[in-house]
C-alpha cells in the first residue's frame, strides 16, 4: 500500500480538531460507571457538570477543554506499507500547524527558555511523533493525543531499588495521587510505568495513561496491579476536581517492561477526565476516523 | 450553603459574606489572567491600564479568533473556547493581585494554597472553584471579549470578558480560613495508611 501524504496531512489536521471536540465512547462509559458509584453529593454535581459539558461540546461543535495541549501523534505502520518516513513526519507537522491556524486553535506550545509562542502548536521536537510497526497488513494508523498540561505537570519518576520490592511501586502510585490532588482535573486515568530504563519507564506511563478505558495490561502481573491500585486510589477520597468524593480515578493503567537486575523503576503520568484521543486508519479502501 | 448572585465589581462585605460550600454566579465583568500575564506584571514591572479594584480574575488563556473590531467584538477577538487552568502554579501571585490591584475573587480549578488562604482572610477575598475541563459549557456564559491588555503575551493576555450567568461556581476557599482543598487533602492523607495496608504494603518505603 502506497501512502498518500496529502491525505496524511489532512488527517493530521482533522485528528487534532476531532480529538479536542469528541470524547471517546469508552471515556463516556467511564463517566457513567463513576456516576453510578459516587456517594458524595458535591462529587455527583461535579460529575454531572462534566457529562453535560461533553454534550454541550458536541451540540456547539466546540472544544471540550480550552487546553489544546501538546500535540502527540502515534503512528503504527503495518506490513506492506510503503512510505517515506521523513516525508510522513513533515506531513503530520504541516497538518498540526494547519489545524491551529485554520480552526483556529490556541497554540499552547512555547520555546522552553525564551517562552516564545510560534502560534503553530509546533516547535523544536513538537508535535511529538512516535513510530511503531505492526504485522497488520496494508494498514497505517495514526493516533492523536492532545496532552493537557494540568495532568502532564503531575508526572513523576522514581528509581526504586530491588530491595524495595513491589511495595515501592504501590506506595509511589498512592503518594503521586495524593500529591496531585485536584491539580490533574480528576477523575483521572493514572498511567503507571513499571520497569525498563528511566526514559522507557516514563514512556510506558504515558502509554498507560492514554490507553482506552476497559483495556488491560497484557502482562498478568501488570493487570493484577491495575485491579489492586484502581480500588486503592479510589479509597483516598480526593474525588472529582479534588473537592472530595469517591471518583478519584477512572482507572489505574499499568504498562510493564523488563528491567535491570539492580533496578526497580516506577513512573506515573496522568490523564485528566477530558481523556481525549482520535485515530485515523489508512487502508487501501481509504481513511476511516475513530478513537 | 447559600447562593449569591454577584454583579462585578463586588464590595469587601459581599466577598466576606461568602462561605465555603456556598455557590456564586457572576454577571458583568470578569478578567482573564494566566502564568505569563502575572510573571510580567509582578516580576517584570509591567502595569495594566485596567482598573481591577473589586473584580474577579479567572485563571485562563482562551481560544480566540481575530476578527475586525465591532459592537459584538469590541476588542477584535471572538471567544471560541474559554476554559480554566490549574490555579496552583499561580499561588504566589494571589497576594500581590489583592494588595496591588484590589482583586477580590479568584476563579480557578484545583485550588490555591495556604498563602492565598491567609491573604483572603487578611484582605477580604475568596476562591471560587469552576469545574476544570468543562470549557464548552463555560464558553456559553461568556458574552464577549470587551477589551484586552498586555496582548503581546497572547494567548496569556489580560482579557476583559463580559459574562452573564457565569456559574454556579463553588466557594472553595473563603475569607474565614476555610478551604475545601485542605480539608479533603488532610482526609486523604489520613486515609493513606489504611489504603497502603489494603494493598498489602506493610512497611513504608
Amino acid at each position: 500500500m502506497q501512502v498518500d501524504l496529502a491525505q496524511v496531512e489532512e488527517a493530521a489536521k482533522e485528528l487534532y480538531i476531532r480529538a479536542l471536540k469528541l470524547l471517546p465512547d469508552d471515556v463516556k462509559r467511564g463517566f457513567a460507571a463513576l456516576q453510578a458509584r459516587e456517594t458524595h453529593a458535591t462529587a455527583q454535581g461535579v460529575l454531572g457538570t462534566m457529562v453535560r459539558n461533553i454534550a454541550v461540546a458536541e451540540e456547539t461543535r466546540n472544544l471540550l477543554c480550552q487546553d489544546t495541549g501538546i500535540p502527540i501523534y502515534n503512528v503504527a505502520i503495518g506490513a506492506g506499507v510503503a512510505v517515506d518516513g521523513a516525508a510522513l513526519k513533515a506531513a503530520i507537522r504541516r497538518g498540526c500547524e494547519r489545524a491551529t491556524r485554520e480552526h483556529p486553535l490556541r497554540s499552547s506550545v512555547v520555546h522552553p527558555i525564551t517562552r516564545v509562542n510560534e502560534h503553530t502548536s509546533c516547535g523544536r521536537e513538537v508535535p511529538v511523533i512516535h513510530f511503531d510497526f505492526t504485522d497488520e497488513p496494508e494498514r497505517l494508523a495514526i493516533e492523536m493525543v492532545p496532552k493537557g498540561s494540568g495532568s502532564e505537570n503531575n508526572s513523576w519518576l522514581r528509581m526504586a531499588i530491588p530491595a524495595d520490592g513491589v511495595d515501592a511501586i504501590k506506595t509511589f502510585v498512592v503518594d503521586c495521587v495524593l500529591e496531585a490532588g485536584g491539580k490533574t482535573c480528576p477523575p483521572t486515568i493514572v498511567g503507571v510505568g513499571v520497569g525498563g530504563t528511566a526514559d522507557l519507564c516514563m514512556s510506558l506511563a504515558k502509554r498507560a495513561a492514554t490507553r482506552p478505558l476497559g483495556s488491560r495490561c497484557d502482562d498478568p502481573e501488570g493487570a493484577r496491579l491495575e485491579t489492586a491500585l484502581t480500588a486503592a486510589v479510589n479509597r483516598l477520597g480526593v474525588g472529582p476536581q479534588g473537592l472530595g468524593g469517591d471518583a478519584t480515578a477512572f482507572a489505574v493503567h499499568v504498562e510493564v517492561a523488563a528491567t535491570h537486575i539492580t533496578m526497580n523503576p516506577v513512573a506515573v503520568n496522568m490523564q485528566c477526565h477530558s481523556a481525549r484521543r482520535a485515530r485515523a486508519t489508512f487502508t487501501p479502501a481509504g481513511v476511516e476516523y475513530g478513537f | 450553603m447559600a447562593h449569591h448572585e454577584l454583579t462585578m465589581p463586588a464590595t469587601e462585605a459581599q466577598v466576606r459574606a461568602l462561605r465555603v460550600n456556598d455557590t456564586v454566579t457572576l454577571n458583568g465583568t470578569l478578567y482573564g489572567i494566566r502564568d505569563a500575564t502575572q510573571i510580567h506584571m509582578f516580576d517584570r514591572g509591567r502595569r495594566t491600564r485596567f482598573d481591577l479594584r473589586g473584580h474577579a480574575v479567572i485563571h485562563t488563556a482562551p481560544n480566540v479568533r481575530k476578527v475586525p473590531p465591532s459592537a459584538e467584538h469590541p476588542a477584535g477577538y471572538a471567544p471560541l473556547c474559554v476554559g480554566t487552568t490549574t490555579s496552583a502554579r499561580m499561588e504566589r501571585f494571589t497576594r500581590p493581585l489583592m494588595t496591588g490591584y484590589g482583586i477580590r475573587l479568584v476563579i480557578g480549578k484545583g485550588g490555591l494554597g495556604g498563602e492565598s488562604l491567609a491573604a483572603f482572610g487578611e484582605l477580604g477575598g475568596a476562591y471560587l472553584a469552576i469545574i476544570g475541563g468543562t470549557a464548552a459549557l463555560e464558553t456559553t456564559w461568556v458574552e464577549a471579549i470587551e477589551d484586552v491588555d498586555l496582548d503581546d503575551l497572547n494567548p496569556e493576555s489580560l482579557w476583559k470578558f463580559r459574562v452573564k450567568g457565569f456559574g454556579p461556581l463553588l466557594v472553595a476557599m473563603d475569607a474565614h480560613g476555610a478551604s475545601i482543598y485542605s480539608t479533603v487533602s488532610q482526609h486523604a492523607r489520613d486515609a493513606r495508611a489504611a489504603v497502603l495496608a489494603s494493598l498489602g504494603v506493610d512497611r513504608g518505603s
